[in-house]
């Protein structure tokens, strides 16, 4: 958000230290670090293969790695119990690339599973729940009794958000959110990630291969090259003469996100 | 659990004041919920929200919040949300320009009502008859298909049809003679039991004999086909139709019927009739097993019976029926895999469909095959 934090150890919401993926004997991390600060922006790019969603995965433990330490709100992920675990679960929202909404349930439903989960809550009471987010995710209410089949993928990609947002976690993970969604669509959902991220003050980790998001919603940039981790503000990257970074944001596609975002202002 | 958040009314000036306390999360949302819905709401007066006790504010409670304004509004009264903590103020403003939607109410489902269930036996029907008509017209589709091929018989596809009959054949052998053998014993084991009562027991031989050959062999090997090669052949062209690879394959100008449905048609077609005449001898050999173990018949007493009980007719009328059934296991199987939509979730359920259609036709198909053979009196 906006104050400008001091950065002391609680400031950091995740901080990954040396971290080692491997898939058999091909390496895709080789000693990576990283360190969220509270309440930022950070994007996650990289060519095709260089292990974004690898990296997103593990984080929030679906993978896990060779060897190195994430530590997440102060929780060691790798080595915690079932209960800590759980309880830290319960503080952070994924969205999946394509919303990964359950299919034989409501959107609804959908965004009651995690209520349902934690808290004893009333029928009533979740139902609320439940069409408050549809809306502030910016879908209509009709759509709360719709199955994810009959939605587009931009309305899935919003359902899956406002599921992944039910618990008012502090960080939120997405993988690829505008992926497959015509620009108009994209860039309300850029619009939209801005809007909850500074009234929700949430943490958001968000990968992606789209440049406009890149230049319209993140804080700090982190680039997946040769196998480690380049973090740093735009202006950084900008500057930086590392062949792959130099050709992603002073590509044409680069310079038109670019041109784009100066415009705006 | 914790009650970190409470809400607590009182009276200034005439006025009424509602104190909202502590961490107005989600996990305490189930307690506030109740209580907020055991205030006294006054009516047409002048309601404060007092809300500088708030220490933590999440959308939930955010909306709780916005509720409780929404329903004193309704009730007349004039209301103001107080000393909110400015760090909250986007938040709630958030939910209230997008998130103060009453949830729709939801209909009871027409399906459990009596009209609704009766609807739904109608539309069952109407479905099954369409489908029946579908898989028809799919038939003839296929069948003209095989008169082109006939025309052109370098069209066949002779590898895949070979990989097919494979697949579908040789490597059913297993299960399919196991099962069939185990049949066998526990026919003849049966069949002893009861003919010993009346001294009969070498008739087991012609009990396992006629009834293997003439129905279990056929319709075992049937069945076990039915569930695993009718489903793999939906689920296999319904993860191409899902990976819109059968679209590919019409735009490259090859037909899906020829390219897909004749292979395992015809492959199917070949193998299950040599299928069935070795569950038959399975099944034969089990049953001599059995009678050799309980009935002390030995082997060439066994044959020697069996010569009496069947005749090639005997067989013959078993292995007529596989081509048939092949044929409505491969029809269905495919069509149910060309009707996979371009989702993962139909492919799953049209599986289920395919093999549950297959066993169902094959069974009434057999009925049928029995009436006819009465009235020809084979």
């Amino acid at each position: 958000m906006a104050e400008d934090h001091p950065a002391h150890d609680e400031d950091y919401v995740i901080r990954v230290r040396n971290l080692v993926n491997a898939f058999g004997s091909q390496v895709i991390h080789d000693g990576v670090d990283l360190d969220v600060r509270r309440g930022e922006v950070i994007g996650i790019v990289g060519g095709s293969g260089t292990g974004k969603s690898v990296m997103l995965r593990t984080v929030v433990g679906l993978n896990r790695p060779v060897s190195g330490s994430i530590e997440v709100l102060g929780n060691d992920v790798l080595h915690m119990g079932d209960e800590e675990r759980h309880s830290l679960e319960t503080q952070w929202g994924v969205l999946f690339q394509d919303g990964a909404l359950f299919s034989s349930l409501t959107v609804a439903q959908n965004i009651e599973v995690p209520l349902k989960e934690d808290l004893r809550l009333p029928q009533r009471l979740m139902a609320e729940i439940a069409a408050c987010k549809i809306g502030m995710v910016g879908l209509p209410p009709e759509a709360a009794d719709k199955f994810p089949a009959q939605l587009s993928g931009g309305m899935r990609k919003r359902a899956g958000l406002a599921r992944a947002l039910a618990l008012d976690p502090q960080i939120l993970f997405l993988d690829e959110p505008t992926a497959g969604l015509d620009p108009i669509a994209a860039a309300a959902f850029d619009q939209l990630i801005k809007d909850l991220q500074a009234s929700l003050g949430l943490t958001v980790f968000l990968v992606t291969h789209d440049l406009d998001s890149l230049f319209a919603i993140c804080d700090r940039v982190a680039v997946l090259v040769d196998k480690k981790i380049r973090v740093g503000t735009l202006e950084e990257h900008l500057r930086d003469n590392h062949p792959w970074i130099h050709s992603y944001f002073h590509g044409p596609r680069g310079r038109a996100a670019q041109a784009a975002e100066t415009h705006a202002y | 659990m914790v009650a970190a958040a409470t809400i607590l009314a009182s009276e200034e000036d005439g006025a009424m004041v509602l104190r909202a306390e502590g961490e107005w999360l989600v996990v305490s949302a189930a307690e506030l919920d109740r209580r907020l819905r055991h205030l006294d709401l006054p009516r047409a007066g002048q309601v404060r929200v007092d809300l500088s006790g708030v220490d933590r504010l999440d959308s939930t409670g955010a909306w709780l919040l916005l509720r409780t304004e929404h329903e004193l509004a309704e009730l007349g009264n004039r209301v103001e949300l107080a000393n909110l903590q400015p760090r909250f103020a986007p938040l709630l403003e958030q939910v209230r320009s997008r998130g103060v939607t009453e949830p729709l109410p939801h209909p009871v489902p027409v399906h459990h009502t009596l009209v609704g269930f009766l609807e739904r036996i109608g539309r069952i029907t109407v479905l099954l008859a369409q489908r029946v008509y579908h898989i028809l017209g799919f038939s003839g589709l296929v069948t003209v298909t095989i008169l082109r091929l006939l025309r052109q018989p370098r069209r066949l596809r002779l590898i895949a049809t070979l990989v097919q009959m494979e697949r579908v054949g040789l490597d059913a052998m297993p299960i399919v003679g196991l099962l069939s053998f185990l049949i066998g014993v526990v026919m003849a084991y049966q069949g002893a039991d009861q003919l010993r009562r009346f001294g009969a027991e070498i008739y087991t031989v012609n009990l396992v004999g006629v009834a293997t050959l003439r129905e279990l062999g056929v319709l075992l090997s049937a069945i076990i086909i039915a569930g695993r090669s009718g489903s793999a052949f939906t689920a296999e062209i319904g993860t191409m139709q899902v990976n819109e690879e059968i679209d590919a394959l019409r735009t490259l100008g090859l037909d899906p019927v020829e390219v897909l449905v004749l292979p395992r048609l015809i492959g199917l077609g070949l193998t299950l009739p040599l299928l069935v005449f070795y569950a038959d001898f399975m099944g034969v050999l089990g049953g001599a097993l059995m009678s050799w173990a309980v009935l002390d018949i030995n082997f060439p007493n066994f044959l020697t019976q069996l010569q009496g009980a069947v005749t090639t007719t005997t067989l013959f009328v078993g292995v007529i029926k596989a081509p048939f059934f092949a044929s409505i296991i491969a029809l269905v199987g495919c069509f149910e895999g060309l009707n996979v939509t371009r989702s993962a979730e139909s492919v799953g359920r049209l599986t289920t469909q395919s093999v549950v259609e297959s066993i169902f036709f094959v069974i009434v198909t057999d009925a049928a095959f029995s009436i006819v053979f009465s009235l020809l009196k084979v």
